[in-house]
């Protein structure tokens, strides 16, 4: 009993840490070389301050016929007039309340593949919730900002993925995400109608991305209890608000990154995401492109609040292909695109390559080399980078253009394999029963950590929630807190959410066994036999971290660094997604239907016709015939003359 | 032998009897059974309202001032004078026209007003003295010599509803008051044209209904600028940057929208909703490569070529995600350091002096240029402040173009007082009303007959509770629309009439009518001919031998009587 409480407290713990927003990593920029220009720029001091905004148009002006019928004077007075509103002094330009900043980070994995992970982040000091409708909109995009204040969210996570992300092979990735498409949303305490809403929104940002989230209804959608937690500012944590569905089945290509690259304040004309050519970009072992919306704080105190959008791609090259000899890749390998300018809106623009495993440059030769290095906690572990600034005319060289060079010297080294990570399977014959695996492996040589199960089944696979065992070491490993809702078909799927602590080394195994429902004929999908998909389990924790980290959230720190919030210096968070699952259900002959109405019908025109001849038919009595000897004895009778028996 | 007679008759009635329950309850359970679900529409009312007759009333308002009526004409005022005018637009389109007039002297307090200095003036203190409901008009007959008016004027139009009407110079005393009126009459129908509504106007606005012959060319223009009648609108304002390293811009446009576009919108707000935003857009191009004119050294961009300005830029605008109102978009152009400046010309390859364009129920295109800026020590990027006086004044003009605000062009003699700081006169909210009333009429009426004959027409759609209770809702605004467009009173009309158009798009575009649209009867009898089959068969030929028994019997009867 002891037990069971104390690890409740843990879990309270994690709620509590994993409900707060602090930011845990640190980077450090040092100068290695003599150019010192190169500092980390702070696009705050360039400006100056708002408050000389009132130099504008003179009020009297506002009679709208003097300017349409007296634009011919208009254009004579045109070189006076532009002398007092129009001035190009840049003391009266606002501050502007929004902004963007965009980074790409390079990570030669030691598969052999390249880990590239682009992070666009728009900043806006806005308030939606205002009663004035009016919005005016500089970098953010309109859509977003118009589904945002017409539905009331207060955070919306959605990604989509091609691909699945191995994470013994390639380590833990800075943005996680599932196979398919992911949606999860928090709104505001003022909705009333959380469902009714959520149905709306879905079918928006259908429209907003291209893609089928219009599929996202009751029967995928559940409220984790704990699972998922708001990422940005708000205290609100009541499940009754968040709504998390996934469609892994969901297919991404190019018609979801056209809307997703539109986003972007400068498009793909400037910046780094000239480099989002689709037909690079899908040839590649694993895509995820996602968008997430949170309200943050501008500052330490947290006096004034703003709104974030990141865009986040990340994408996974198989660029060692056997047989080439030579591994190298360069920017122009990978995207078949240079890069020559950062957006001119951004007020970063930087290029970060992973050179923590290459300290002396035995590995692999970096060209153009870079005197900034910079240093940053991520995932738990310090990882040093070579920074290239685009905001730098210097960066581009001579040619003015930067392509990015790798070479490879040897292909020796070893990857910290990662604490966390998790598999899935489903076992059993037959297409009646079947048990669903959760394998859970915490790497971690002396630590036990508890990590939090999240499981979504569809209400097709009837989970037998008696047969739940979690087991470590071969012993049972009871959880501290089970939270699970059962399913109701056709209206909504199973929840299963768990609280488990896993033991330092060891592998944790979640069974539950499964019946398969028939569905009815109408709710196959056009190609049965393939099966039906069963999105992945996440599962979340707080990572014991092996360096300490920086909870300071303001500080200047790459974006890819800072995504989850962390609180404790000693652990991070990480999240992870297993395999979805494909499962077969019974699939009947499609003919079935047309079947059953003629074998119905043939056996009532059976029964029918044979009545119907009962009724209608007359009866006649017939003489029995007489037997076999009888009829001899007559024969023989006749031939003898006699009269017949 | 009697037996067997017997047997065979009790055969022919058991198939007689099961022929019978066959026909008289298999036969309707099937039917009713593989029903679809149609529920009740108002059909007759929906066919009375295929034949419409509409007829529109206004009242005037004729008010003599001193010196303009002798005293023995004095006495026969007030009176009351009804004017109808019938056009029959198509066999089953009938407008009717009623103007109600009623003439009456000047008050004393009308009389103080009309004595201001100027027309302006006389118009604001007219207004205060009393306010004329919506749809009604007031028409001041002043005498010839009032210094109220110049010279060359004979009427002015002012801010509200009223107008200032000089009377004739041949009009002296003396003279009868059905003379007087006689002379008016012309001239105040004249006035109520421009004012209140005209035929062709109203015409135009049938345009869903009616299909009109083609006129010439520009009314076809007019009637085809501006937006179709809607219960809302989304104004969207775009700034288009193609060139963010050259120049970052700033404008103000929370302050011009509130300053110059809210006023405008405030007051439309009985005829739709509008709901305003805007946004930046960066490395928006133009369709079309201007080309650079040597003369002038500058860019220009032709009447021929704008055309094919607007789509690579609407791909970048992207469509309202909040709702399903027509967008009006407004785009703010700024050309990039190497194309600048920027003229747009016109046919007679004049240089256009707002340097805008507007596409007809599309939106307004401006193009700003900033070439001033560029001077040789600047520093790339160079900020910029926009003159938003300069560029509110031409999108005003253009969205009360496409909203269908028509400053329709005065007759000769007419003066119109330039609208206040709303930008739009009280006679041309009314004459907009006027018109979308009937154009919401004449839509709803088209969509609800339209829907009423699709589903008679096709069978098998199920037409469920909801979508008939829409119809009749329709059908009842549209029926009080017409009531209270002939009582005189547009703002019920208006009103019922944008109830009556929402409900007939709801009924008409609910998805539950494409549910069983496409399938077809001949599939359903081939499900159940292996019910049908052998079922009939037997009773067929049952039935046939029977027929064939009685005629045998009827001919051997026949042979032994002979």
């Amino acid at each position: 009993m002891a037990a069971h409480r104390c690890s409740y407290s843990a879990f309270l713990l994690i709620i509590c840490s994993l409900s707060r927003f602090f930011v845990a990593d640190s980077q450090e920029t040092t100068l290695t070389g003599d150019n010192h220009a190169a500092e980390v720029d702070n696009p705050q001091t360039a400006t100056e301050t708002a408050g000389q905004t009132a130099e504008q148009p003179a009020v009297e002006e506002k009679l709208w016929e003097a300017t349409e019928e007296a634009t011919p004077d208009d254009a004579d007075t045109d070189k006076q007039d532009t002398s007092t509103p129009e001035t190009a002094a840049p003391s009266s330009v606002p501050q502007p309340k929004d902004d963007f900043q965009e980074e790409l980070v390079i990570r030669p994995l030691h598969s052999g593949d390249i880990y590239t992970s682009f992070q666009f982040r728009t900043l806006w000091e806005t308030d939606f919730m205002r009663g004035n409708k009016v919005s005016h909109y500089r970098l953010f995009p309109k859509s977003l900002g118009q589904v945002i204040s017409k539905f009331s969210v207060r955070e919306l996570h959605i990604s989509f993925t091609q691909g699945y992300w191995r994470t013994m092979q390639w380590g833990q990735p800075f943005l996680p995400s599932p196979p398919g498409a992911e949606l999860w949303v928090w709104f505001q305490d003022s909705v009333t109608d959380v469902d009714g809403t959520w149905k709306e929104l879905t079918n928006v940002l259908s429209g907003i991305f291209c893609a089928s989230l219009n599929f996202i209804d009751s029967t995928n959608t559940v409220q984790p209890s704990a699972s998922f937690k708001p990422l940005g500012i708000g205290n609100v944590t009541d499940h009754r608000f968040l709504r998390y569905a996934t469609l892994p089945r969901e297919i991404v290509c190019t018609e979801n990154l056209t809307p997703w690259k539109k986003l972007l304040p400068c498009g793909s004309k400037a910046g780094l995401a000239v480099l989002l050519k689709s037909e690079k970009l899908f040839h590649s072992s694993f895509h995820s492109q996602a968008v997430h919306i949170r309200p943050v704080c501008q500052d330490w105190q947290c006096k004034t609040t703003s709104w974030e959008l990141r865009q986040t791609l990340n994408v996974v090259f198989d660029l060692h292909t056997p047989g080439q000899g030579k591994r190298e890749w360069s920017l122009f390998k990978m995207f078949s695109r240079t890069l020559t300018e950062a957006c001119p809106l951004a007020s970063s623009s930087k290029i970060y390559i992973d050179i923590t495993d290459n300290p002396q440059g035995e590995q692999f030769e970096v060209s153009p080399a870079t005197p900034l290095l910079g240093q940053a906690m991520v995932l738990g572990d310090r990882r040093t980078f070579s920074v290239y600034d685009l905001t730098h005319q210097i960066t581009f060289g001579t040619v003015r253009s930067l392509n990015l060079l790798i070479r490879w010297k040897s292909s020796e080294g070893d990857m910290l394999r990662p604490l966390l990570h998790g598999e899935r399977y489903v076992a059993g014959y037959g297409l009646q029963t079947g048990e669903i695996h959760t394998l859970m492996y915490n790497n971690h040589p002396y630590r036990s950590f508890p990590v939090l199960l999240l499981d979504s089944v569809p209400w097709y696979l009837r989970l037998y929630i008696h047969t739940l065992t979690v087991a470590s070491k071969g012993k049972d490993n009871k959880p501290s807190y089970i939270h699970y809702q059962p399913s109701k078909d056709r209206v909504r799927p199973h929840l299963l959410e768990m609280l488990v602590q896993l033991p330092p080394n060891s592998v944790t195994e979640v069974t539950v066994q499964f019946e398969r429902a028939l569905l009815k004929w109408t709710e196959y999908t056009p190609d049965p036999n393939h099966g039906f998909y069963v999105g992945s389990s996440v599962i979340s924790s707080l990572v014991p971290s092996i360096v300490a980290m920086d909870t300071n959230s303001t500080r200047e720190q790459p974006l890819f660094s800072s995504f989850f919030p962390c609180k404790e210096e000693s652990s991070y968070f990480v999240r992870v997604y297993t395999e979805p699952l494909l499962v077969n259900l019974p699939t009947p002959d499609f003919s079935m239907p047309y079947n059953v109405i003629c074998l119905t019908c043939t056996v009532v025109a059976v029964g029918y016709g044979s009545l119907y001849n009962l009724l209608t038919r007359s009866f006649q009595i017939e003489e029995p015939s007489p037997g076999l000897a009888k009829r001899i004895a007559n024969i023989i009778r006749k031939m003898r003359g006699v009269p017949p028996l | 032998m009697a037996t067997t007679e017997v047997e065979r008759r009790r055969g022919q009635l058991a198939a007689l009897s099961i022929a019978a329950v066959v026909i008289m309850v298999g036969v309707p359970l099937w039917w009713r059974t593989t029903e679809t679900y149609r529920a009740w529409l108002p059909v007759s009312q929906i066919n009375e309202l295929a034949n419409m007759q509409l007829q529109l009333s206004a009242d005037v308002e004729v008010v003599f001032a001193r010196g303009t009526v002798t005293p023995e004409q004095q006495k026969k005022v007030p009176l009351t004078q009804t004017q109808d005018e019938e056009h029959t637009v198509d066999e089953n389109t009938a407008l009717r026209y009623r103007y109600e007039i009623r003439y009456r002297t000047a008050t004393v307090m009308e009389e103080d007003a009309l004595d201001q200095p100027t027309a302006a003036e006389a118009d604001l203190s007219l207004h205060t003295l009393s306010e004329s409901p919506c749809g009604s008009l007031v028409v001041y007959v002043i005498p010839e010599s009032s210094s109220l008016l110049p010279e060359d004027v004979d009427v002015y139009i002012g801010q509200r509803r009223t107008a200032l009407l000089r009377i004739g110079a041949q009009m002296r005393v003396g003279r009868t008051l059905e003379q007087l009126l006689a002379h008016l009459e012309p001239r105040i129908k004249q006035v109520l044209q421009v004012m209140s509504f005209s035929h062709t106007d109203i015409t135009a606005a049938l345009s869903d209904r009616v299909r009109l012959s083609p006129g010439n060319k520009e009314s076809i223009a007019d009637s085809m600028r501006a937006f179709k009648s809607s219960p809302g609108y989304e104004i969207t304002f775009s700034l288009l940057n193609p060139d963010p390293k050259s120049h970052r811009l700033n404008w103000d446009i929370e302050g011009a929208v509130q300053t110059y576009i809210q006023p405008l919108l405030t007051k439309l707000a009985p005829v739709a909703n509008f709901s305003l935003d805007s946004q930046t857009l960066y490395y928006a191009m133009l369709g079309v490569n201007p080309r650079f004119d040597s003369s002038s050294s500058a860019y220009t961009l032709n009447s021929d070529s704008l055309a094919h300005v607007i789509n690579p830029v609407e791909a970048r605008l992207g469509s309202n995600a909040a709702s399903s109102n027509p967008v009006l978009n407004f785009l703010l152009y700024v050309p990039d350091a190497h194309h600048s400046p920027l003229y747009i010309h016109d046919n007679k390859k004049q240089e256009v002096p707002s340097n805008a364009f507007h596409s007809p129920r599309w939106g307004g295109i401006m193009v700003y240029n900033v070439n001033g800026f560029y001077r040789p020590e600047a520093v790339l990027p160079v900020d910029i402040n926009i003159n938003m006086a300069k560029v509110m004044g031409v999108f005003l003009a253009q969205l009360r173009l496409l909203l269908g605000v028509q400053s329709s062009t005065a007759p000769p003699g007419f003066l119109m007082a330039p609208c206040g700081s709303t930008g739009l006169a009280d006679w041309e909210l009314d004459r907009l009303m006027w018109s979308r009333s009937v154009e919401n009429v004449a839509t709803a009426t088209t969509t609800i007959t339209s829907l009423a004959q699709l589903l008679d027409q096709i069978g098998n759609i199920v037409i469920n509770d909801n979508i008939a209770e829409q119809v009749s809702s329709a059908v009842t605004s549209l029926q009080l629309a017409v009531a209270e467009l002939e009582a005189g009173n547009l703002g019920f009309a208006l009103q019922y009439s944008k109830e009556a158009i929402m409900a007939s798009e709801r009924a008409f575009f609910d998805p539950s009518l494409l549910h069983l649209l496409y399938f077809p009867d001949d599939q359903k009898f081939a499900i159940y001919i292996p019910l049908f089959l052998p079922m009939c068969v037997p009773i067929l030929l049952s039935l046939l031998k029977i027929v064939s028994e009685v005629r045998q019997k009827r001919r051997e009867k026949q042979a032994k009587k002979d």
